[in-house]
C-alpha cells in the first residue's frame, strides 16, 4: 500500500527537488507572479528539459510512461515550493484529456508539443452559473458543414491567458442540463472572435472568462466522440483530483515543518510557543490530517493507476477528505504564525492561498462529499 | 480496501477467513458480546484459537507465538475484526504476556506463558488507582519486603473483569524514597490471596466492566516480581505500548457503520428535516475510517519492509477512539425515541426492550464508548505523546 518508489521514480523525485531548490526558492517565485505574463518560460523549458511534462504520459504516446503516480510526485513536489507554472492545465488536465479521448491523428498533433514543453493549454470547461457541473452548459456549437460554430461564456479558466490552445466544451445537442449532448474541441487560443478578460487569481496565477462569438473550429477539432463530452470531463477530473490532493499534501508538508520550526524559535511570555500545550495538540492534529492526507492520496493514485472500479468514487472522496485537512492546516498555520501569517512578505499565506484555490477546483469538500454520499 | 497481497498471504487470508466461518461459536453471537457473555462463554473462542495455535499472534514461536509475518498479522487481526469475533483478553494475551516472556526469568515463563495461552489463566491490570488518573508514575500502593515476600498494601481501580480474574499484574511503589517513576516495581499477584477484595464499579451505561480491587497485607512472593526490583517502570512503558498497537479498529468501525446505515435507511425518512444531516455526516465519518485504515495499510507497508512504525501508535488510538465514539453517537440519535432506552443488567432476553433489534446496543454503546479516549492513556496524553515523539515539542 505504501508507496515504495521505484529507481526510476526516485530519480524524478530528486531531480525536481534539486531544480526547486537551486532555482525556484520563494523570492524567485515572487518574482515570477510579479512579472506582466505571471510565469517564467524559462522554468517552464527546464521542466520539460527534465522529463516532467513527459512524465505521465504512455509511452506509446512517446512519454515516459509514470502514469498518475508520477504525476502524484511532481504535483507534490510543485506543491511545496508553490509553482505557478500550468502543469496542472497544461499535463495533466489538457493532456490527460488529448491522451485518454484524442483520436491517433490528434494524439500525434497535439502531445509530442506539451511533452516538449512548446504548448500551453488549458481546459474550459465551467460557465458563470454551472458551478462544479460538467453538464450545466449553455455554450452551443452548431454544425455547419465540415466545422463547428461555438458561440457562449466559459468562466474562470485557470491558464487561458498563457495558453496557445484551449479545450472548450460546448453543447452540441441537448438542453443545459442534459448530460449527453456536450462535446469538446481544440480552439486555438487566438482564433477569431475569441474574447479573453484576463485576471489574476487569488493564488498568484492567470485565468480568464472566455467569450466566443461565433468561433469556427474545424470538425477535425473535435476531441473526443460528438455528445460524449461529459464522461471525457469526468475521467479528467478523477485525474486532476488527484494531482491537486498531491499538490495540497506538499503545501500542507511546508506549512506543518514551518509552523513547527516557528513554534520552537518565537518567544512569548519568555518561553517558545511550542511549549505551550493547546499549541502542542493543534500542532499534533495538523500532523494527523497530514499522515491521513498522504494516506489517501496515495490510495487514489494508486486506484487510478490500477484502473480499479471505484476510482471516481474515491476521488470525490479524497477530495472532500483531503480539503478539509488542507483547509485545517492552512488556517492553523496562519493562526499559530499569529500576525505574521497574514504578512504577504511570508510563505505561509501564500499556501492558504493556494489551499484555498485548490479546494474550489474541480468541486469544493461539500460538493464532492454528497457526490461520495450518493454513491455509497 | 485491501493490502496488495503475495499468493501466500492471499491463500492465508482465505484459510483464516474460512477458518473463522467454520469455528466462530454461535453462542458467541450476542447483541453485546463485551456485556452479555460469561466467563466462559468469553473464552470458548480463545480455547478455539489456541487449539488452532493463533491465540498469540505477536508472541515468538519460541513461547507459542505461530511465527507470522507482520503482513500475515495484519490479515489475521483484519480478518477476525471484519467478521465481529470477541478478540482474546488483552490484558492476558496482549499486555501481560510479552512482558513475561521479555523480562521474566525462566520459572515465571514455564509457570504463566502456558496458561495465558491457553485461558486457563485470566489476568487484569492493576495500573491505575484512585487520582492516578493518566499520571500512572503516581501510583501509590505500596510492597514493603517481608523475607520471602512483599506486604502489598493499597487500592487499584478501574480494574476491568477483575470479577473474572486468577491473576493481577500491578505497579507497586518498593521504593517511597526514589523520584515517582524509579521506585516502582512490576508483581504479580493472585487474585485468591488472602487480603485481595474486588468490588464492582458500575458505569454509566448501566454495565459491570470495571472494579475496584483492594490490597490489605497481601503476601506475595518475591518471586513473583518481574525483572528487578524499581524497574518496573521500564516494563510498565513497553506494555503500554503494546496495548496500544491494534487500536484502530477499522474492522468494528466499518461494521457499526454498516448497522448505522442501515439503521437511517429504515428509520428516517428523506423528508425528516434531519435526513440530509445524517447522509452528510456518515458520508463524513466513512471517509474518516477510510483515511485511518489508508493510513494503517501504509503503516504495514511501512513495517513489513522493516520501518519503524514510530508513534503510529497514538495516531490510530486518537482516530480509532474518535471515529468509533462518532459512529455510536449518530447511531443513538438515529433510533429516535428509543434512544430513551437502555438494557438493563444483568442483560437478560426476557425483560422487554422497546423498539427494533438493531438499536437495543445504541444507548448502551454511545454511553460506554466514551471511555475510549480516557482509557490506554487518554487521547490529550497520546497528543502530548506525539508532540514530543514527532514534533519534538
Amino acid at each position: 500500500m505504501d508507496i515504495q518508489l521505484t529507481e526510476e521514480q526516485e530519480l524524478l523525485r530528486s531531480s525536481i527537488q534539486r531544480f526547486l531548490r537551486e532555482q525556484y526558492d520563494f523570492d524567485e517565485r515572487r518574482k515570477i507572479v510579479a512579472t506582466d505574463e505571471g510565469w517564467s518560460r524559462r522554468h517552464w523549458k527546464s521542466f520539460a528539459e527534465l522529463g516532467l511534462c513527459a512524465a505521465p504520459f504512455q509511452e506509446n504516446s512517446g512519454g515516459l510512461g509514470g502514469g498518475s503516480l508520477a504525476t502524484m510526485i511532481v504535483m507534490q513536489e510543485f506543491g511545496r515550493n508553490l509553482v505557478v507554472e500550468p502543469y496542472f492545465e497544461t499535463v495533466v488536465l489538457a493532456g490527460g484529456v488529448i491522451e485518454d479521448v484524442g483520436s491517433p491523428e490528434q494524439r500525434q498533433t497535439f502531445l509530442p508539443k506539451i511533452m516538449e514543453g512548446d504548448a500551453i493549454w488549458a481546459l474550459a470547461w465551467a460557465e458563470g452559473r454551472s458551478r462544479y457541473d460538467f453538464h450545466n452548459v449553455t455554450t452551443t456549437a452548431r454544425r455547419q458543414g465540415d466545422k463547428f460554430v461555438l458561440s457562449g461564456t466559459k468562466a474562470a479558466v485557470v491558464g487561458a491567458p498563457w495558453a496557445d490552445k484551449l479545450i472548450v466544451s460546448a453543447r452540441t445537442s441537448g438542453q443545459q442540463r442534459d448530460r449527453d449532448g456536450v462535446s469538446l474541441f481544440v480552439v486555438d487560443r487566438h482564433a477569431a472572435n475569441l474574447h479573453l478578460q484576463s485576471f489574476k487569481t487569488v493564488d498568484g496565477r492567470r485565468a480568464a472568462e472566455l467569450t466566443l462569438m461565433k468561433v469556427e473550429v474545424p470538425a477535425s477539432q473535435m476531441l473526443g466522440s460528438e455528445g460524449e463530452g461529459v464522461a471525457a470531463l469526468e475521467a479528467a477530473r478523477d485525474r486532476a483530483i488527484a494531482a491537486l490532493c498531491a499538490e495540497a499534501v506538499g503545501a500542507m508538508t511546508e506549512l506543518n515543518s514551518a509552523t513547527l520550526e516557528y513554534s520552537k524559535t518565537r518567544k512569548q511570555f519568555g518561553v517558545a510557543l511550542g511549549t505551550f500545550q493547546v499549541l502542542q495538540h493543534r500542532m499534533v492534529d495538523m500532523f494527523i490530517a497530514l499522515e491521513e492526507s498522504i494516506s489517501l492520496t496515495q490510495h487514489l493514485n494508486l486506484t487510478l493507476a490500477s484502473k480499479e472500479p471505484n476510482g471516481s468514487k474515491l476521488a470525490s472522496g479524497a477530495k472532500t477528505k483531503v480539503g478539509y485537512a488542507a483547509r485545517f492546516v492552512a488556517e492553523q498555520a496562519v493562526q499559530l504564525h499569529g500576525g505574521m501569517g497574514m504578512s504577504d512578505e511570508l510563505n505561509i499565506g501564500h499556501y492558504f492561498k493556494r489551499i484555498s484555490s485548490i479546494n474550489v477546483q474541480f468541486g469544493d469538500p461539500a460538493y464532492h462529499l454528497m457526490r461520495y454520499a450518493q454513491q455509497s | 480496501m485491501e493490502l496488495e497481497l503475495s499468493s501466500e498471504d492471499a491463500a492465508f487470508r482465505d484459510e483464516v477467513r474460512a477458518f473463522i466461518a467454520e469455528n466462530y461459536p454461535q453462542e458467541m453471537r450476542v447483541p453485546n458480546p463485551e456485556t452479555d457473555l460469561t466467563k466462559e462463554q468469553s473464552l470458548l473462542w480463545h480455547r478455539i484459537l489456541h487449539k488452532k495455535g493463533w491465540i498469540a499472534p505477536l508472541w515468538p514461536k519460541e513461547y507459542g507465538g505461530p511465527g507470522w509475518s507482520v503482513t500475515q498479522r495484519f490479515i489475521f487481526e483484519q480478518e477476525t475484526s471484519r467478521a465481529g469475533t470477541l478478540p482474546p483478553l488483552a490484558f492476558s494475551v496482549t499486555m501481560v504476556g510479552p512482558v513475561i516472556y521479555t523480562f521474566g526469568n525462566d520459572a515465571q515463563k514455564k509457570k504463566f506463558l502456558p496458561r495465558i495461552l491457553s485461558g486457563d489463566d485470566w489476568w487484569c491490570q492493576g495500573y491505575s488507582e484512585p487520582g492516578s488518573g493518566s499520571d500512572l508514575a503516581s501510583v501509590r500502593t505500596k510492597a514493603a519486603r517481608d523475607g520471602d515476600h512483599y506486604i502489598v498494601n493499597g487500592h487499584k481501580t478501574w480494574t476491568t473483569l477483575a470479577q473474572h480474574a486468577d491473576w493481577i499484574f500491578c505497579l507497586v511503589r518498593t521504593d517511597p524514597a526514589a523520584k515517582p517513576q524509579a521506585g516502582i516495581s512490576f508483581l504479580l499477584i493472585d487474585m485468591k490471596s488472602p487480603g485481595v477484595t474486588v468490588r464492582p464499579i458500575i458505569t454509566i451505561d448501566g454495565s459491570h466492566e470495571v472494579n475496584d480491587v483492594f490490597l490489605e497485607d497481601v503476601r506475595v512472593p518475591v518471586e513473583n516480581l518481574i525483572g528487578e526490583e524499581n524497574k518496573g517502570w521500564t516494563y510498565a512503558k513497553f506494555l503500554l505500548g503494546n496495548e496500544r498497537t491494534s487500536m484502530a479498529g477499522i474492522g468494528r468501525s466499518t461494521r457499526y457503520l454498516g448497522r448505522l446505515k442501515q439503521i437511517v435507511r429504515t428509520e428516517i425518512g428523506e423528508d425528516d428535516p434531519s435526513f440530509g444531516e445524517f447522509i452528510r455526516e456518515i458520508a463524513r465519518v466513512e471517509l474518516d475510517v477510510l483515511a485511518l485504515e489508508a493510513t494503517e495499510l501504509r503503516i504495514v507497508a511501512q513495517m513489513s519492509r522493516g520501518i519503524d512504525p514510530g508513534p503510529a501508535a497514538s495516531l490510530f488510538k486518537i482516530r480509532g477512539t474518535e471515529i468509533f465514539q462518532r459512529i455510536t453517537d449518530l447511531t443513538h440519535q438515529a433510533i429516535g425515541n428509543y434512544g430513551l432506552a437502555i438494557r438493563e443488567h444483568p442483560v437478560s432476553a426476557n425483560r422487554f426492550m422497546p423498539g427494533p433489534d438493531y438499536g437495543h446496543t445504541a444507548t448502551e454503546k454511545y454511553l460506554n464508548s466514551r471511555k475510549l479516549s480516557i482509557y490506554g492513556g487518554s487521547n490529550e496524553i497520546q497528543r502530548n505523546i506525539i508532540a514530543k515523539a514527532v514534533l519534538g515539542l
